[in-house]
């Protein structure tokens, strides 16, 4: 017998003839329920999987989708990555982070700016490659730009262990680690003075697939018992987000509110117990996150427990490091995408001042935000 | 634009093209550089030029190293104007220090390349810069070219045109991602690079009518049909399930969050002729090793002018973008 090759693992997700009869279930799910759906998918994953693969072309009128607030390189705010560019130019600092985070603006540019300025940032594909790094500068501190939801926290806190028990003494984090209830729940419950005059359209959450591996689908018990609002946790495959959208228009039509999981390959309800240990091992919650579009989230950040302060970069680099507030861009409205009120083209500067090349607000910057996935992929409904 | 230059300034897409634009065209201004082909015509159109610089790190990889590139990628250029590589330069930068053994290897390689090619290196010029100065070793090369056949330009694309791809794409990419530190992926990717003259001489001496040829290096397949979308104001139509990527590259792009279409390729090329000679033109690639999976991958219409859509097996239509920024995994 063969081995199993990649494709294997997604070919059968992306099938067009699945794709085409879940088109049709819920096609009749949704005549059978004749009102509009607003479908929030949390997920900056599977708003790039919606727009890749123009799920929303396939959908009824009466199935609308706001996107969400998670992708961790959208919504980090200037405050944030004003830290990293600072960390970035102190001596003897060598700076890492994950993918695209490089390309995310702050106050005085991005970390590539800085990079073209003589910094030493660079970009890992796991937090671990920080060993080997550190490995071959001994003179050098090595800083790991912690980004990311629960899916990227068990490998900061990984890499930290490794770090403590081989004695490293010059790998540091800046942690911007954030999580997911939270904030949905800040997007119904909008506590923010700031954003106070909202209200919220969500009607059913697509819950996110990655993070939920590791969190389990328990995070997400409180929307539909507390709020009555249904959850699917999704796979990012086409074929799954289509199956997610039709458990929950079928949830309307049965009258439930139920959390449900339709990614049943990998996520359970209790998710993977070991990296939540190690996880609650070394972090703890910040009181508040601000996020960029969205203000102040109370109990959405983490950081790492006062036990470790001799990693923390931020607290070594407490002198340096800067501490103002500084106001999302005044023109941009990302902020009512994310709850749903606006389109990312109703925006004044979509495609003109703010494009992905030169990203003005958060939804521009990373593929997995709203604004740059209709950018990218265009909107030809 | 940055005060300073950032690597995204070099990916061929979107930040390429301004800096091109607004530092080099703005300056050198002329009527055949506006033109923007993979080499410029000269001589009342007898002949063509064009030059390339090769900075690949690293410098062997799966499938070729940077001395065959330097040949492919210049000869190529001249062959996407239907014309006959002859004459090249070439110019050579060296960091104190690099093997000897390593640089006539390179050079071996790229003899072996101008002779698919039929070319000769006339003149040169060999630097040595210290340590550090350069990543071991830049190689520029300069060609000139015999054109065989007049009026190949990837402004004049229209409705007759059916477009074709000669190879599955984003194998060079792919394997140069591959290749670097910090990657351990075992597979049997292989680059893509290869001399493309034999292909064309073969495609012209059949008659094929080709409106336009380019061979999609930097920005991919994307940025080709993009470039033909735009100067040519027409819209191009990809059937997405046409573009013949291989299970390897595919399954990089899984892994990094990239798509094919965007990836380099250095011996893949695409070509916009007359619908009618689409199947000749189709099997007289398919009869080259370096044609074997070419396919029909696009029809050329007017519903967005400008514009590159792709179309889904399942119906639905999105825009296929110019790549933006550099080519970096997404975080999740």
């Amino acid at each position: 017998m063969s081995s199993l090759q990649l494709k294997d693992l997604y070919d059968g997700f992306r099938d067009p003839d699945v794709i085409k009869s879940f088109q049709k279930l819920i096609a009749r799910e949704a005549e059978k329920l004749n009102r509009t759906v607003n479908i929030m998918e949390v997920c900056g994953g599977h708003t790039h999987t919606i727009m890749k693969y123009g799920l929303a072309q396939l959908l009824p009128s009466t199935i609308n989708f706001i996107h969400g607030p998670g992708c961790p390189v959208c919504i980090m705010p200037k405050e944030r990555v004003d830290h990293a560019y600072v960390l970035s130019q102190q001596s003897d600092v060598i700076l890492l982070t994950l993918g695209d985070m490089i390309k995310v603006p702050g106050s005085h540019g991005s970390l590539q700016d800085a990079r073209a300025k003589g910094a030493d940032v660079r970009f890992v594909y796991s937090p671990m490659d920080a060993l080997k790094i550190a490995e071959e500068n001994p003179d050098k501190k090595i800083i790991f730009f912690a980004i990311g939801f629960e899916t990227t926290t068990p490998m900061s806190a990984a890499l930290l262990d490794v770090v403590i028990k081989r004695g490293i003494k010059n790998i540091f984090f800046h942690i911007n680690h954030v999580t997911v209830p939270e904030v949905m729940k800040e997007l119904i419950d909008s506590r923010d003075e700031h954003v106070n005059s909202y209200d919220h359209r969500i009607d059913a959450f697509i819950g996110p697939a990655h993070v939920s591996v590791i969190s389990g689908s328990k995070i997400y018990e409180i929307f539909p018992k507390h709020y009555g609002i249904p959850v699917v946790v999704s796979g990012f495959e086409p074929v799954d987000v289509m199956e997610a959208i039709y458990m929950i228009i079928k949830q309307f039509n049965e009258g439930r509110s139920d959390l449900e999981i339709q990614y049943k390959r990998l996520v359970t309800h209790e998710g993977n117990l070991k990296a939540q240990a190690l996880i609650e091992h070394y972090f703890e919650k910040v009181d508040l996150f601000k996020w960029r579009g969205m203000g102040n989230v109370p109990n959405s950040g983490l950081k790492l427990r006062e036990e470790f302060a001799a990693f923390d970069a931020e607290v070594l680099y407490k002198e340096v490091l800067p501490y103002e507030e500084i106001d999302d861009h005044k023109l941009c409205i990302c902020g009512d995408i994310l709850r749903g009120f606006a389109k990312p083209q109703e925006c004044s500067v979509f495609g003109t001042a703010c494009k992905p090349s030169s990203p003005l607000g958060s939804c521009m910057v990373s593929s997995e935000g709203a604004c740059a996935a209709y950018y990218k992929y265009g909107n030809l409904l | 634009m940055t005060k300073n230059i950032v690597l995204a300034q070099g990916n061929g897409g979107e930040e390429n093209g301004e800096l091109i634009s607004k530092i080099f065209y703005k300056h050198f201004k002329n009527e055949i550089l506006e033109k923007s082909e993979d080499a410029a015509i000269i001589d009342g159109g007898r002949l063509a030029f064009t030059t390339d610089s090769f900075t690949v790190s690293p410098i062997f990889f799966d499938g070729g190293d940077i001395g065959k590139l330097s040949i492919c990628g210049t000869c190529n250029d001249l062959a996407m104007m239907g014309a006959k590589p002859t004459y090249m330069t070439c110019a050579v930068i060296v960091e104190e220090g690099f093997a000897v053994a390593d640089l006539e290897k390179i050079v071996r390689s790229m003899k072996k390349e101008l002779d698919i090619n039929g070319a000769m290196i006339v003149c040169g010029d060999t630097k040595v810069v210290p340590r550090g100065s350069v990543d071991k070793i830049f190689i520029n090369t300069t060609g000139v070219g015999v054109v065989q056949k007049r009026g190949i330009s990837s402004n004049c694309v229209t409705q007759a045109d059916t477009i074709i791809i000669s190879n599955q794409i984003g194998k060079h990419g792919a394997t140069i991602f591959a290749n670097r530190e910090g990657m351990e992926f075992s597979s049997a990717l292989q680059s893509d690079c290869t001399s493309l003259w034999p292909l064309v001489e073969k495609l012209l001496d059949e008659g094929i009518q080709i409106t336009a040829m380019r061979d999609a290096t930097r920005g991919g397949v994307a940025a080709v049909l993009n470039e033909w979308a735009k100067q040519s104001k027409v819209c191009i139509e990809v059937n997405e399930e046409a573009l013949p990527v291989s299970d390897e590259v595919r399954g990089i792009c899984e892994i990094l969050g990239f798509e094919a279409y965007n990836l380099a390729n250095e011996g893949t090329f695409v070509l916009a002729v007359k619908s009618e000679d689409a199947n000749k033109a189709l099997e007289v690639l398919q009869g080259f090793e370096e044609g074997h999976y070419a396919a029909i991958i696009a029809e050329v219409t007017h519903q967005y002018d400008g514009r590159v859509v792709l179309l889904s097996a399942w119906g639905s239509k999105r825009f296929m973008d110019l790549p933006t920024g550099e080519l970096l995994p997404r975080i999740c």
